[in-house]
């Protein structure tokens, strides 16, 4: 069964169809790319997937669960994380202590509980602070652990907020435009970043402009072009396909 | 003015102070998670007085306290899912106003339940005349129990947000709402607990204060302004700021009553919110950048 299923998805702002019927799979284990020019829909098809806000038409089946009318918050507990284009720091919170925030849904202690400061609280807030500490050594920023998370450079901050994705546990990761911002080298870590996470087992769906990236890291790719898709095929036949090379490049 | 003077003036200043920065910390919580102001917070202070009062008829002293506070934050849950939670995208100004009506509401509210009478505590230990010497000044042990409780409520607060959980994700929405959501987090929830979290502190602010200052259902107003005085000069958000600017404001007053008579005590704290406003919007301890960065 496919891990993420999309049928038959639309939405319409007023008269433009932002996403008209696009339908694909993301299978389990794979890194999956959705690429297209500016205006062709991506981040509104990962707006629908995630609860942003309602998909006109059409279905998102995650796990085979209708993810339609739950919210971002809900989706995220089911085991879906996301990123931003935009960088989304707690500010005035370490680096440590925004991963720390993802594993709430893990947590267990309650209100009155965490209030006290219960005995049984204790143990798993540490297990909360190790469990924290070691995607942050996963991710290779463990040295600026108890640094204030927004005084970090934009790169580092790309590898917390994947940190604290990480932290939800979740089965799949959606990243909007990880590479945005980056420089040729922090590019570059961030794709392997993203295989290393993939080799854990999590399914990657990612939104990205950088070519590069893509076609490197990539185990399939959606093309989609003013809210349609138009391909879908492993990264050597996109760059072979007469269609996507004219939507890119231009007609001869 | 002599030491003992001096010492007098500067406990009765320490107490006042401490009140007012439970009651600014108050604002600061919903602030932080909101970004409203919300000026219910000295009503919160007048129910927990109030209600203990009327609860130590039927139970001890310590009982009536702590189901004071537990029936205020009932009170603070019913006000927030009542009338801020099922708002759609309210704008900032709109919830401030809300907050407005909510304090005249329970005022009359209070007005119906309890009278105009006024009403107090009795001394936790001791009575009206007994007191500590200190230096040749003497204090009462009231005095004691406010510094006291304050701290250790100032102390359990930033415990609280530092090391749990939930703790945590309360910044974490105050810091940055939409990543919260991204981590699973019910933001909805985590503003019902902060209303929770503030009419709780100022029930217990109100319970110790009441033998001192006395309990009347128009008390809030005064302690909202003193309170909202404090957490700009302090810096809306920074409870560390509300602290020293509390104790600062609090001291400001007590001696300020050597000088000038103590009906200018209240123009001296409102000249000071002014001055404040003019050379340092976002406070003593405020950062320009944090303050940029709210929604207004």
């Amino acid at each position: 069964m496919a891990l993420l299923e999309l049928k038959q998805l639309h939405k319409r702002f007023g008269g433009l169809h932002a996403v008209n019927d696009v339908s694909f799979q993301v299978e389990p284990g794979q890194i999956k790319a959705v690429i297209g020019p500016n205006g062709a829909g991506k981040t509104t098809l990962f707006n629908m997937i995630s609860g942003t806000f309602p998909a006109t038409s059409g279905n998102v089946l995650f796990q085979g669960r209708e993810l339609q009318g739950k919210k971002p918050f809900q989706v995220a507990s089911l085991g879906m994380a996301r990123t931003y284009q935009n960088i989304k720091m707690f500010s005035g919170m370490t680096a440590l202590e925004n991963v720390m925030v993802g594993r709430h849904v893990q947590s267990q202690a309650g209100f009155l509980a965490s209030m006290f400061r219960m005995p049984w609280t204790w143990k798993e807030e540490r297990d909360i602070r190790d469990k924290s500490m070691e995607l942050l050594t996963l991710l290779e920023i463990e040295e600026h652990a108890h640094t204030d998370a927004a005084s970090l450079a934009f790169g580092q901050q790309r590898a917390v907020e994947l940190a604290r994705a990480l932290a939800l546990e979740p089965s799949l990761l959606l990243l909007d435009e990880p590479a945005a911002g980056l420089n040729i080298y922090e590019t570059a870590e961030v794709g392997r970043l993203i295989t290393k996470i993939r080799d854990l087992g999590i399914t990657v769906l990612l939104v990205e402009h950088d070519m590069s990236l893509v076609m490197d890291i990539s185990d399939e790719i959606v093309v989609l072009c003013f809210g349609e898709k138009i391909a879908e095929d492993v990264p050597t036949a996109i760059q072979q396909d007469p269609e996507v090379i004219k939507i890119y490049l231009g007609e001869e | 003015m002599t030491l003992e003077l001096s010492i007098q003036y500067l406990m009765a200043g320490i107490t006042y102070g401490s009140i007012y920065a439970i009651v600014a910390i108050g604002f600061n919580i919903i602030y932080n998670t909101t970004g409203i102001i919300n000026f219910a917070q000295g009503e919160f202070v007048m129910f927990g007085g109030m209600i203990a009062i009327t609860l130590l008829n039927f139970m001890p002293l310590p009982l009536a306290i702590f189901l004071a506070v537990v029936i205020t934050m009932f009170i603070g849950a019913l006000i927030e899912i009542c009338f801020i939670r099922w708002l759609k995208s309210p704008s900032v100004l709109r919830m401030i106003i809300i907050t407005i009506g909510i304090s005249i509401l329970s005022r009359e509210v209070a007005v119906h339940i309890w009278g105009e009478s006024i009403r107090s505590l009795p001394y936790f230990v001791g009575n009206e005349i007994t007191s500590i010497p200190i230096l040749g000044a003497r204090i009462s042990p009231q005095v004691m129990w406010v510094v006291l409780v304050s701290a250790l409520m100032v102390v359990c607060l930033g415990l609280f947000f530092k090391t749990t959980s939930v703790g945590r994700e309360m910044r974490a929405c105050a810091s940055n709402r939409k990543a919260a959501t991204l981590c699973g987090i019910n933001t909805r929830n985590m503003v019902t607990l902060s209303f929770v979290l503030s009419a709780g502190i100022g029930a217990l602010a109100g319970c110790i204060m009441s033998p001192i200052t006395y309990s009347q259902y128009d008390m809030g107003t005064g302690l909202a302004i003193k309170g909202f005085t404090v957490a700009i000069l302090g810096g809306l958000g920074s409870s560390g700021g509300a602290v020293v600017a509390g104790l600062l404001l609090g001291v400001i007053e007590a001696f300020s009553v050597s000088v000038v008579p103590l009906a200018f005590q209240d123009a001296i704290s409102i000249a000071i919110l002014l001055g404040i406003l003019f050379i340092r919007p976002q406070g003593l301890f405020g950062s320009k950048e944090a303050a940029g960065l709210k929604e207004y």
